[in-house]
């Protein structure tokens, strides 16, 4: 039976999950001119999630359930990272939502709802709390997806996110099925334990194999990124800041929970299947970026090459690695919503702003804007002293540490590729003229562009000032 | 004095000062200009002050400030120099006041940005030659790429996208693998340190890798044959200022890197393949001399012209480990690294010089080809009193910085080898022959089109900017011991570094 001291150490998801219910019922009730109560409202949900994990995490390192949910500094970190990027997405999304009329108070709960997702997600010491979270996660994903229901586009793009998402689901829970076959266990722990000692190790490498794969699908790792592309395209921009950004840090919590805490004693099978994923990663994600003319699916290519870089960190399966995993998963956040943000903020009723060509001389016509998108976008390319760079500089030395010198020559090759479509939006910014007919205009919402700005202002400041960050994760992974 | 953080106040001053630069807008270009202005005059000042308080006598770090940057890598904010990095800083400094004095007039369009470009630009050069530890190195060398993309791409000519797309790649290209070649480092001494990666033991394989990683990145930056290909483009299509600051400063960051990492770092793999840079340096000297000579695009020329000058950098600075293989006392050995550092400081007062010679016809005529111009002297005689003696220093003639450093590397690849001196020679015909023919086609002669009639001598500000250029050549060239006292120290330090086996 749960005692009252598992609800304690569960208090973070149970105050949200509550305060998502009344949060729903509020939209229901509440007249049209008082919506944004429920937008405020949402934030302070936030905020009071935020120090709940804090306080939480202060009484210091718990299981509850049985161990199916665990309380340590990786969860906090990731599940703090999550709740900031959810509040710089609410805060940018809000005009987007409003000039398109989409469903306000459903975008809102939604989210929660997959942020609550990743919460448990990242917390998971079992395998079906793994497999719990994830689906909380993916359906809001599917719903909030096709939530501008009136357009073609986004419902394709939830049709082709849902269908290859329940593959991907059904394998992970294939190799989940594997392992426990092989264990006889679902807690994470048990499984570490049990590996030496099974005689089933065949049947845990197959296993393993489709983790490997589901795990790769929710990163949007080559060859699993089919869907990502044509999901950051269709969904409406707003949506797309959440799920280019949040998920991540719930995907790169899943992998160390099931590689680094279940399954270390595979390190040898692992690691090369990683190695794979992530050179593929970058070249796909880098060379057809290069192709694109659409600046939400240019980006989206570019996250499947971060993606690469990210499972470098992976990889090296050391402490330091997994540090530097959890790091560049929260610099790709940040980098993430500051560039989808830029669109959010050009963006108006009529006019997306999501084509390459169409930031063409915004230093013209808001330099303020262009400087941020340039700061963004050299910081995505990895060039110092932004904050993107010394993520790439941690991965490649991650590679190196692990004596995988090839595949830090290999993301370095890469790097240099990847640099070409960065540098053409700044080129298309700066040094193209604004067409005749264009209505290139930064948002005036204030709230957007005090978020905006200190976002893309905080990959500069945190350029200089990284250590703080990097040391707090790499105490999770060290202290214990 | 030891107490302030000279270093850091040179450094940050630029970064600075290019706020208030950028908030005074584009409708207040006055504004703009004279607080660059100012900002340049206060950091050229600094410079000074460093100058004067250094110690030209010691060959150690001075004005030493170290602060843990970064834990967690063991990475320090470590700012230090010795008597190379003064060098260049004053010439980082010095030229960064006249590319501001010379765009005074010259850049009307978002006045603002680029003179803020600029300051971040200077600022960044000089924490490349400031920085002690690789890292923080690494970090001013490669974001000095961002605000010179921006200056060759916003206020360039018609190919100015193409070109600076192609500057950019190019340098980034060779310097990510000198990052993977210092994380390498870095995981085996613990530390970033430039001194003590450079007393680090490798062996020859590990050297050998390392040497063919710093290479590249410096190679591309200096630029060696064959990865030259991306300067004539950024020359060409870059504003005057950027081609000035270019030419003057940026190039020289790729013999410092040589100087700091390459030679130390891996001394014996230096050895090893200091045939194959000789080589190299050779065919820039002898072989871009022949392609300069043969272009139409007076930018194009001098690019050229500035390739085959670095070749002498890169050959004095190599043929070093053929003087120590025959003369273990390094006398000789010295004046070939004391002759790359004469010649980069020459190049650059001497290329700068050029680059404005020929923004200031482009201003008036608005092309660069040769064939546009002829018999200048007849119109603005003063100009043509400039661009003679400027010609002259870029063919080397004595009494100018442009023979000394290269007399003094040809003198000592002689001791090591009388053929490569031979063939070092050679620049003196095809370097006289490229600049005194440009020379003559543009200044004398007589006006043969009504546009060249027309032009205007040069005004107070360009005689200034000039005059400035003129000043340092013929001062280095008349008497350059003070020069070559400043850096004796810091170059014997290093010269007897090399002379020690690491494996």
């Amino acid at each position: 039976m749960p005692n009252l001291n598992d609800i304690l150490t569960l208090l973070p998801e149970a105050y949200l999950t509550g305060a998502i219910c009344v949060l729903l019922l509020l939209d229901a009730f509440i007249s049209e001119r008082q919506r944004a109560a429920v937008h405020w409202l949402t934030l302070l949900v936030l905020g009071i999630t935020a120090l709940l994990v804090i306080s939480g995490q202060m009484q210091g390192t718990a299981s509850a359930f049985g161990g199916m949910y665990l309380r340590d500094p990786l969860a906090e970190i990731l599940k703090l990272a999550a709740i900031a990027v959810t509040a710089i997405v609410f805060l940018l999304a809000r005009p987007y939502i409003e000039d398109r009329r989409i469903a306000f108070g459903e975008f809102h709960t939604l989210t929660l709802f997959a942020l609550l997702g990743v919460m448990l997600l990242v917390s998971a010491g079992s395998l079906i709390m793994i497999y719990l979270g994830l689906e909380l996660l993916t359906l809001s994903s599917y719903a909030l997806v096709a939530l501008n229901r009136d357009s073609p586009l986004s419902s394709e793009a939830a049709i082709k996110y849902f269908v290859l998402g329940a593959l991907s689901s059904g394998l992970l829970l294939y190799g989940m099925s594997m392992i426990y076959g092989a264990t006889g266990t679902l807690d994470l722990n048990v499984i570490r334990m049990m590996v030496p000692m099974t005689p089933h190790h065949g049947l845990l490498v197959f296993g393993l194999v489709f983790l490997i794969v589901g795990i790769a699908f929710k990163f949007g790792a080559a060859p699993f990124h089919m869907w990502l592309p044509d999901v950051y395209e269709g969904s409406p921009t707003a949506v797309t800041v959440f799920i280019g950004s949040a998920p991540k840090l719930a995907a790169v919590g899943m992998a160390l929970r099931l590689l680094d805490m279940g399954l270390p004693e595979l390190l040898r099978d692992w690691q090369p299947m990683l190695a794979v994923l992530a050179v593929l990663s970058l070249a796909i994600g880098s060379l057809l970026a290069i192709v694109q003319t659409s600046l939400k699916r240019m980006l989206a290519y570019s996250t499947i090459a971060h993606m690469g870089y990210l499972f470098l960190g992976l990889a090296a399966g050391t402490a330091f690695g997994n540090a530097v995993a959890v790091f560049y998963a929260i610099a790709y956040a940040l980098m993430a919503t500051a560039a989808f943000g830029i669109i959010l903020a050009l963006s108006r009723a009529g006019f997306e702003a999501d084509q390459i060509d169409d930031l063409k001389g915004l230093n013209q016509r808001s330099p303020w804007f262009a400087g941020l998108m340039a700061i963004t976008m050299f910081s995505l390319a990895g060039v110092p002293p932004l904050f993107g760079f010394f993520a790439k500089l941690l991965v490649l030395q991650a590679a190196i540490s692990a004596g995988m010198l090839w595949l830090a020559l290999v993301g370095a090759v890469f790097a240099i590729i990847g640099l070409y479509y960065y540098l053409r939006v700044v080129k298309v910014m700066y040094f193209d003229k604004p067409a005749a007919d264009s209505v290139l205009a930064a948002s005036r919402n204030l709230p957007l562009r005090w978020v905006l700005s200190l976002n893309a202002l905080a990959l500069l400041v945190l350029g200089v000032l990284w250590g703080p960050l990097f040391d707090w994760c790499l105490r999770a992974f060290t202290a214990a | 004095m030891s107490s302030w953080p000279l270093l850091s106040l040179l450094v940050w001053l630029p970064i600075v000062g290019a706020l208030p630069v950028l908030l005074a807008g584009a409708r207040r270009p006055r504004a703009a200009r004279w607080i660059a202005l100012l900002v340049s005059l206060a950091t050229f000042a600094v410079s000074l002050l460093m100058l004067h308080g250094f110690n030209a006598d010691s060959g150690a770090m001075q004005f030493t400030e170290s602060r843990v940057w970064i834990a967690a890598l063991n990475a320090h904010y470590a700012l230090g120099v010795d008597g190379i990095s003064v060098a260049l800083i004053l010439l980082t400094t010095f030229t960064t006041i006249l590319v501001i004095v010379g765009a005074w007039e010259v850049i009307q369009d978002k006045v603002h940005q680029y003179m803020a470009a600029m300051l971040v630009l200077e600022a960044l050069m000089l924490g490349v030659f400031c920085a002690l530890d690789a890292l923080l190195f690494y970090v001013f060398f490669e974001a000095m790429l961002i605000p010179m993309f921006i200056i060759i791409g916003v206020w360039g000519g018609p190919r100015r996208v193409y070109a600076t797309i192609k500057f950019f790649i190019y340098t980034f290209l060779g310097s990510i693998f000198m990052l993977i070649g210092l994380i390498y480092l870095y995981l085996k001494a613990g530390t970033f340190d430039i001194a003590t990666l450079q007393a680090l033991r490798l062996t020859l394989p590990e050297q050998t890798w390392l040497f063919f990683a710093f290479l590249l990145a410096f190679a591309v930056k200096v630029p060696m044959v064959p990865v030259h290909t991306w300067l004539p483009d950024a020359h060409v299509e870059a504003p005057t200022g950027g081609s000035v600051v270019l030419a003057a400063v940026m190039l020289k960051i790729g013999g410092y890197g040589f100087i700091r990492f390459s030679l130390p770092i891996t001394p014996d793999a230096s050895a090893h393949y200091a045939w194959l840079v000789i080589a190299l340096s050779l065919v820039a000297v002898v072989y871009i001399g022949y392609v300069a000579l043969v272009q139409e695009d007076m930018k194009k020329l001098v690019a050229y012209s500035s390739i085959a000058h670095m070749g002498f950098v890169t050959l004095g600075l190599f043929i070093v480990f053929a003087l120590l293989r025959s003369s273990p006392d390094g006398v000789m050995a010295s004046l070939g690294v004391q002759g790359a550092m004469v010649q980069m400081i020459s190049h650059g007062f001497v290329s700068g010089a050029m680059f404005t010679c020929i923004g200031v016809m482009y201003d008036r005529l608005h092309t660069r080809q040769i064939k546009d111009y002829g018999g200048l002297v007849n119109v603005m005689p003063w100009f043509a009193v400039f661009m003679v003696f400027f010609g002259m220093a870029n063919a080397g003639l004595p009494g100018t910085s442009g023979f000394v450093g290269e007399f003094m590397v040809i003198l000592s690849s002689f001791a090591a080898d009388p053929w490569i001196a031979l063939v070092a020679a050679f620049t003196l015909i095809i370097g006289a022959a490229y600049t005194l023919w440009l020379v003559k086609r543009v200044v004398w002669g007589e006006v043969t089109r009504p546009q060249v009639a027309a032009m205007k001598d040069i005004n107070a500000r360009e005689a200034f900017v000039l005059g400035a250029f003129a000043l340092a050549v013929l001062a280095l060239g008349v008497w350059p011991e003070p020069l070559v006292h400043l850096m004796n120290a810091s170059v014997t330090g290093l010269v007897q570094k090399l002379a020690l086996s690491k494996v």
